[in-house]
């Protein structure tokens, strides 16, 4: 009986040390490990463990190199107000003891979906109060807040306090909520970069352009046809020059770096950046169109192949496949309204609002020593918190103050800000009023 | 039999019980640098290189001379602008916590106008009193920090130019607002774990 009892335990411990072992150390699919829900930004290259996990018995400092190396960037950008460097004097050592604020995964602990918070906080609410005790007596109008209130709409952030900061909010109090002149620059990267991008020698393929007179008239009203890019351009592979049926991503990076890489940072390319294979509306969690549930993500999605429409790629597009309340009210809203009469041709595009006004903002970068009006592809870098579209999107038509009123106000960003802000965020009086003291 | 065995077991154990505690012994220390000496050439470099930043970049190129820059505590938000020599003192203490943590410096005050700038541990609270009411003199120290001692020094610094003066007691945020040329506004603290 003990021999039967011995036997059946080591045959049971093998199978499963067996089956683990066989996920770990060789099988693509590691679904199996996850040890928690992954977080709404993280979700989708949860089966990329080494995302993350770089190195097995790694520790926190190449954890924290990973984060870095996806969001360092964006956060440099932003002027990070609690950067590492902030932290490790050890002057400061009794405060690390509390949160460890050297590290991003003491704040934003992944695998612990039942205690994340907005922007992936896994930290009790008051988080703020623990070094920042004496801020009701150094600030008059903070005494009687609520202790869950620091990083509220309008107010604090941990990070990023571009739009928020005392003085910015003091220098830009006045203005129009609605300003006189109000236009944006249209985006000129890739004609300005053409002549450096576009390469001279192109394969030809003479016998598909004849057997595709459609496509091929409608290339030659695209911007393709006017940069000099030919079928070969973008229908072939760089090392082989053989005939691409359906190019990828690949193709259009060779000349769309900017764009390329900025959507592989954004929630619709993050999947290839960890050479996954694209994300589908059906994956999310997000409501989407019936039509649109197995609809693999790309550069095709948006843009039309062989037009070149981008007022279509900066709504349409996005409403084919999103149905969420805030998309549903694009159309009938203030700003929906300016990009119908655009596309009519009764105001001018400059004037008009798409979805990629807000959530793919325009930016003035410089490149190869030119300075060029590109989009931003990742539809995700000023999302959330959402005053980081203060300065680079709002603030282009309207005040400040206005711009964090209407952001602050949950009601009218689901409705797409059909009508007024509800509430007044009284930041801005509140630093006058300091001055003025 | 048994004896030898004994015997054979003993002088093995008192036989390996010399050589491990023998050859773990550290090595002779060699003379080092007094931590006072290390912290004053580190102030010398450090300080130095603010008056210079001050007097050769602020000064000839700021508002004062060309005009070409302008410094200001938002320095990133404004065209040409520079940064402050406090905050140009503070980029270089970052710049070196992120190389190495054999030392750690700051710029610290009683009257700061950052909170965060304000001292944080009793022995930097002590020397800065000390700059402040033994004029001219240098404040030195050890400190236990978590699990590490400190050897703390404290220099003071002085106002020297009307520029500090002036924005200091105009500033919303400064606690204090009559500081005078020669004043001890507050301290460069050095720290060096032993």
């Amino acid at each position: 009986m003990k021999k039967f009892i011995w036997a059946t335990w080591m045959l049971v411990t093998l199978a499963i040390a067996g089956y683990y072992g066989y996920i770990l150390l060789k099988a693509d699919n590691k679904q199996a490990l996850l040890i928690g829900e992954t977080s709404h930004g993280h979700f989708q290259i949860e089966l990329a463990c080494s995302s993350c996990h770089t190195e097995a018995f790694a520790g926190p400092e190449l954890m924290q190199e990973a984060c870095v190396g996806c969001h360092g960037a964006e956060l440099a950008e932003a002027n990070d107000t609690h950067p590492k460097k902030k932290f490790t004097d050890p002057r400061n050592a009794d405060r690390l003891s509390v949160v460890d604020a050297r590290y991003c995964v003491s704040c934003h602990t992944e695998h612990r979906k039942e205690i994340t918070a907005p922007m992936g906080l896994t930290l009790p609410e008051d988080y703020c109060f623990h070094c920042h005790t004496d801020v009701g007596d150094d600030r008059e109008s903070h005494r009687d807040l609520a202790f869950d209130s620091c990083a509220s709409a309008g107010c604090h952030n941990y990070h990023d306090n571009r739009a928020l900061f005392e003085d910015f909010l003091v220098h830009n109090h006045s203005g129009p909520w609605l300003k006189e002149m109000a236009r944006l620059t249209n985006p000129n990267g890739a004609a300005i970069l053409a002549s450096k991008r576009v390469p001279e020698q192109q394969p030809t393929f003479p016998e598909q352009k004849a057997a595709h007179p459609d496509i091929h008239k409608a290339w030659s009203g695209s911007n393709h046809a006017d940069a000099g890019v030919d079928c070969g351009g973008c229908h072939s592979d760089a090392s082989s020059n053989e005939w691409l049926e359906k190019p990828g991503i690949a193709q259009c990076q060779t000349c769309h770096i900017h764009e390329a890489e900025s959507y592989k940072s954004g929630k619709h390319g993050m999947r290839l950046a960890q050479s996954l294979p694209a994300i589908r509306p059906a994956d999310s969690k997000l409501p989407f169109k019936e039509t649109a549930l197995s609809l693999q993500q790309g550069c095709n999605s948006c843009h039309s192949a062989h037009r070149t429409d981008t007022l279509f790629a900066a709504s349409e597009a996005c409403l084919s496949c999103h149905n969420d309340e805030h998309s549903r009210g694009f159309d009938s809203s203030p700003h929906g309204q300016l990009l119908t009469r655009a596309i009519a041709g009764v105001i001018p595009v400059e004037q008009a609002v798409s979805c990629a006004t807000c959530h793919m903002p325009r930016a003035e970068n410089i490149v190869d020593g030119k300075t060029v009006v590109q989009v931003n592809h990742n539809q995700n870098h000023n999302l959330r918190p959402n005053e980081k579209m203060i300065r680079p999107v709002c603030m282009q038509c309207h005040n400040l103050g206005f711009s964090i009123d209407a952001l602050a106000d949950p009601a009218l960003i689901r409705n797409n800000f059909n009508g007024k802000p509800a509430t007044h965020i009284p930041s801005i009086d509140w630093s006058l009023k300091r001055v003025a003291d | 039999m048994k004896h030898v065995k004994k015997i054979a077991l003993m002088t093995t154990l008192l036989a390996s019980s010399l050589v491990i505690t023998a050859c773990n012994e550290a090595p002779p220390a060699k003379a080092g640098i007094p931590p006072k000496l290390y912290t004053d050439s580190l102030f010398a470099v450090m300080n130095a290189d603010r008056a210079n930043y001050t007097k050769l970049i602020i000064q000839r190129l700021g508002p004062n001379g060309a005009g070409a820059i302008k410094p200001d505590e938002h320095w990133k938000e404004i065209e040409n602008g520079a940064l402050l020599p406090a905050q140009m003192f503070r980029a270089g203490s970052e710049a070196v916590a992120e190389v190495t943590d054999e030392f750690t410096y700051s710029l610290q005050s009683l009257w700061p106008i950052n909170k965060q700038n304000a001292p944080k541990t009793p022995l930097e609270e002590e020397g800065l009193q000390y700059t402040v009411d033994n004029p001219g003199e240098n404040f030195y120290g050890e400190e236990k920090l978590g699990d590490v001692t400190y050897f703390t020094a404290v220099y003071p610094d002085v106002a020297v130019s009307p520029a500090c003066t002036t924005c200091h007691n105009d500033h919303k945020d400064s606690p204090r607002t009559d500081f005078d040329i020669g004043d001890v506004m507050g301290g460069v603290v050095i720290r060096v774990p032993l």
